[in-house]
């Protein structure tokens, strides 16, 4: 910090092509505007929970709390690596950033490998939207189980997007486009991915541990 | 200009953030601990405040916004209160509905 803050002109003319501020900024706006889409489908949550309480709690019993604990674990660790990564970038160590990038990203296909064998075993004792078991049971049951494909589908599809977004900025790192000159990229991204973690936060608790 | 260069480049060590992991993960352990007790209806009020501790620290940790302009600050507030605002108004309307 010190080096770089005794070398004010060369931060002027980085200053005149980038507006780190400013791309942050708008990172977050952007953020803002996923939370005010998930902010619906946790509403419709509460409200169905508080109508439905019961069934609620009755379909709580049915989801993988143990698979759910792990996810919480390797989320929270992808967290930890990005945020590595980005210190790490800051500091000029290029392949130390790099590296941990890449277990960020391959925490986040343990993330989705784990939603494969849940669901697939979820769907395996008949439990999925409009299935005959479903159909024949409660409303309040319905609606958990529409609420828990839907807001954890859309959190898994935003692992998706995270992950492909890191991907491509591994690519940056390794070609020193992302460096400790302009590392906002590597920043943004890794905002992304914490956003897609703290959603994960929320969900574990309202699907897993209910019963 | 000066305060700018700061907040852009500085921020906490690795160590800072594997503490903060580290408190991540015990909240974790917690709260699935927790929800092993009978609470009633306090389970879910346990549960959700655990869970505003855990993205707490990742937003002011992970997310460097302790160590960012007051601007973003003020963003994040704007943003906390309107979200406040929704869910007063939807549980208004629930929890008083006949």
């Amino acid at each position: 910090m010190s080096e770089i803050a005794s070398k004010p002109e060369v931060l002027h003319v980085k200053h005149l092509h980038k507006d780190e501020k400013g791309a942050k900024i708008g990172m977050w706006l952007f953020l803002f505007t996923e939370l005010l889409l998930f902010t619906g489908l946790f509403l419709l949550y509460a409200a169905y929970r508080y109508v439905y309480s019961a069934d609620f709690h009755r379909a709580g019993f049915e989801t993988h709390t143990l698979i759910g604990a792990v996810n919480t674990i390797i989320l929270l660790t992808s967290s930890l690596t990005v945020a590595l990564s980005i210190a790490a970038i800051e500091r000029g160590k290029k392949w130390i950033s790099a590296t941990f990038l890449g277990i960020t990203i391959l925490c986040g296909l343990f993330f989705l490998v784990n939603k494969y064998f849940e669901w697939s075993s979820e769907i395996g004792r008949g439990l999925y939207p409009g299935s005959p078991k479903l159909l024949n049971d409660t409303n309040g049951i319905n609606l958990f189980f529409g609420l828990y494909y839907t807001m954890t589908g859309l959190h898994g599809l935003h692992v998706v997007v995270g992950i492909i977004v890191l991907t491509f900025m591994l690519v940056f790192v390794l070609r020193g486009k992302i460096s400790s000159e302009d590392p906002v990229k590597l920043e943004n991204a890794g905002l992304y991915w914490h956003l897609v973690d703290i959603i994960w936060i929320f969900l574990f608790p309202l699907f897993y541990l209910i019963n | 200009m000066e305060e700018n260069v700061k907040t852009d480049t500085s921020g906490p060590g690795y160590g800072t953030y594997i503490l903060v992991w580290l408190a991540l993960i015990s909240l974790t352990c917690l709260t699935v601990a927790v929800a092993g007790f009978n609470l009633a209806a306090l389970t879910v009020v346990v549960a959700l405040i655990i869970a505003v501790v855990k993205s707490s620290l990742v937003v002011n940790i992970f997310m460097h916004i302790r160590f960012e302009d007051r601007i973003f600050k003020i963003f994040l507030s704007v943003a906390g209160v309107v979200l406040f605002v929704i869910f007063a108004l939807t549980f208004a309307d629930v929890f008083f509905r006949k």
